[in-house]
């Protein structure tokens, strides 16, 4: 056994020698040194309080991510033990707040995205005293469930926004792609844009595969050559949409909601108009802070209305400033 | 779309004729053949901008990028048996390259053989653990999948920090393999994909193996009934562990088109395509029990379910209601499938 396990080591040590001399090839990953990254901050739970933080995130998406590291972030800066969890599903959400009541955090940030499901988890958090705070959805009744807090985007602003800058592009016919199949928030983008752009036509496609977004929006375009404006609501199918108006030589402008790291370049690049940021980080950090201000100082922030996160727009103006942010995974 | 019906062959009533059409009509794909014409028809009259070869060809290259995967599919259910990690290992194939080169550097065709040789491993493990195990490939593969799905996850996260793999673009090797699994060539004003020809290549090496060579034959027989075939004599196990090979061998395939299309690929990628392949086999005549079927249905299979999807989005149908069009249409494919191979089974039994 010991003398296999030594084979093996010899074998594992000889391949990272080949790779290492092989390591030579450009584009890959930048060698930093790992210590420097996201270093500094207080020790975890050095303030004493525990914070839960519950989203309605489907794994593997690249938006929850970014909320995620904010947190995160602000967990350390504050000394806070975070505990995330998450479930897409609402009565499963219901069940992961109230599972944060009976462990007795010091407070609860949490998503609001089903307000009527959550409702009953929430009472019982603030009957048991816990502070609660909402972001990133349920802007309109984190109210009326007793929420104290509220960090996010208006949907329906955004999209209202995004359309304005549009129409004022000259769009007249934009496309409005949603990606996931009955989603309020995708729905309200999409409102949003066709209320100031009264010629916006919606189309649904598979977020989880590019090649059907390309090849869907590739026939829509040539199906209808009036299209001048492409929206798509997240950066992954931005770049899908690229692809296919190279495909269909079509002229739309292109626009999208959220970023990532090939978005921004496509922006710098000039493929990609402008992209409207809500800014998932700070929704993360703030939630998490604005509950440590509150149990350590008892602080409230928003002078009583929602603190919005966006629409921010990023473009050609002020993209070069944010692309090495993107490269964080923190825009 | 009851008059679709009429289109299928009427037999006169009565006599029954020998010969060509009765062959034709024996064979798993003409059901799926006449849904295909049908909808292709349908399609043609309803959606101007269906009909354009530019159109065509985009519905080809749809159709290829489910096709390629859901040949292996195919001979994996001819065999009688399923893989619900099809759709998930696609990724796990191009995150496998992208983030093994990207992270130490090298060659993205070393990374290419890596990620063949995992892909191959997986396939191996799930043909292995269900021989060996005897529980149904049903619930294996839907363990792998349930594995692959964390893992592409969990590994993208703690390589890349983030939850979609980096840009290949800029790393050696890009080139040369772009060529050979995702370049296009235009015709006039046709973008043709070399997937399509990849799949048409994919699918006529089946169809001969299945046909004409010894293991096809073994394919049919285990799906068949795999105690007789193995008291005959035939390698159960090695056939079997082949199809599964094969299968995770053609997702490789797809992945690699799908990274060096796209550059990079979103972690959570593939989740419900499983399902679209085995669809594809079905509605080309493979029985889902096994020991029935062929490739050239398969394809057939999964030219109608991408013909389908587009030719909605040609037609400029309310997007809404997309998924019950597809549905209604995927249905209608089925039962004119049935119809045709009542017709065919029923001549027989005049005869």
């Amino acid at each position: 056994m010991i003398v296999r396990s030594r084979t093996f080591r010899v074998a594992a040590a000889l391949t990272a020698v080949a790779l290492a001399s092989a390591a030579c090839s450009g584009g890959g990953r930048e060698k930093t040194d790992e210590s420097t990254t996201g270093g500094g901050g207080n020790a975890a739970g050095s303030s004493g309080y525990t914070i839960a933080f519950i989203t309605h995130e489907t794994p593997g998406d690249t938006f929850w991510d970014k909320v995620k590291n904010g947190a995160q972030q602000a967990a350390k800066d504050t000394g806070v033990t975070l505990k995330y969890s998450n479930d897409p599903e609402a009565p499963k959400q219901a069940v992961l707040i109230q599972n944060a009541v009976d462990s007795k955090v010091n407070g609860i940030a949490t998503t609001l995205v089903t307000p009527d499901a959550l409702a009953g988890a929430v009472k019982s958090a603030i009957d048991a005293g816990i502070p609660v705070v909402g972001f990133n959805s349920g802007i309109d009744q984190y109210k009326k469930l007793g929420a104290l807090m509220y960090f996010g985007s208006d949907e329906t602003l955004a999209g209202t926004t995004a359309g304005k800058r549009l129409a004022e592009q000259g769009a007249k016919h934009p496309l409005c792609v949603i990606q996931q199949t009955g989603s309020v928030a995708l729905e309200a983008r999409c409102a949003g844009v066709k209320s100031s752009v009264p010629g916006t036509e919606n189309i649904q496609v598979n977020g989880a595969d590019d090649a059907a977004v390309t090849t869907t929006l590739q026939a829509k375009l040539a199906q209808d050559k009036s299209i001048d404006a492409i929206v798509t609501l997240g950066a992954p199918q931005a770049i899908d949409a690229i692809k296919a108006k190279d495909q269909s030589g079509s002229q739309a402008k292109l626009v999208t909601f959220d970023l990532n790291q090939e978005a921004a370049q496509d922006i710098k690049d000039g493929k990609i108009l402008f992209s409207i940021d809500q800014q998932p980080y700070v929704q993360g950090y703030m939630a998490v802070t604005s509950l440590y201000l509150n149990l350590k100082n008892g602080n409230d922030i928003g002078g009583g209305n929602a603190v919005l996160t966006g629409p921010s727009f990023v473009d050609s103006s002020n993209i070069d400033k944010i692309l090495p942010f993107t490269k964080n995974n923190t825009r | 779309m009851t008059q679709t019906t009429v289109e299928a062959p009427a037999p006169p009533a009565g006599r029954v004729r020998l010969g060509l059409s009765n062959r034709l009509l024996a064979r798993p794909e003409i059901g799926a053949l006449v849904a295909a014409i049908i909808i292709f028809i349908f399609f043609l009259i309803l959606a101007p901008s269906f009909r354009s070869a530019e159109s065509f060809f985009t519905v080809l290259y749809q159709s290829s990028v489910i096709g390629i995967v859901a040949v292996g599919v195919g001979l994996l259910m001819i065999g009688g048996e399923f893989d619900l990690s099809a759709g998930v290992i696609v990724y796990t194939a191009g995150l496998a390259n992208s983030m093994f080169c990207w992270y130490f550097g090298v060659n993205l065709w070393v990374g290419a053989f890596i990620s063949l040789a995992l892909c191959l491993l997986i396939g191996f493990l799930n043909g292995y653990l269900v021989m060996r195990t005897g529980i149904p490939s049903f619930l294996i593969t839907l363990g792998t999948f349930f594995v692959l799905q964390g893992a592409n996850l969990g590994v993208t996260k703690l390589v890349t920090g983030t939850v979609s793999s980096t840009d290949v673009s800029q790393i050696a090797g890009y080139d040369s393999l772009g060529k050979v699994f995702s370049s296009s060539f235009k015709v006039g004003s046709v973008t043709i994909w070399t997937s399509v020809i990849w799949w048409f290549l994919f699918v006529a090496l089946a169809t001969w193996a299945l046909q004409r060579t010894r293991v096809g034959n073994w394919i049919f027989a285990v799906g068949g009934n795999a105690d007789s075939a193995r008291a005959v004599g035939v390698p159960v196990m090695r056939t079997k562990i082949g199809l599964f090979m094969t299968v995770s061998f053609l997702g490789w395939f797809v992945g690699m088109h799908q990274l060096y299309r796209f550059n990079t690929l979103q972690a959570g990628g593939g989740v419900g395509n499983e399902f679209i392949y085995i669809i594809a086999a079905v509605v080309g005549g493979t029985l889902l029990t096994g020991g029935y079927g062929n490739a050239i249905g398969v394809a057939i299979g999964a030219f109608i379910f991408g013909m389908t999807s587009l030719g909605i989005i040609y037609a400029g149908w309310d997007p809404n209601w997309f998924k019950a069009f597809l549905g209604v249409m995927l249905l209608l494919a089925v039962l004119v499938n049935l119809y045709v191979k009542r017709m065919s089974t029923m001549r027989r039994a005049g005869s």
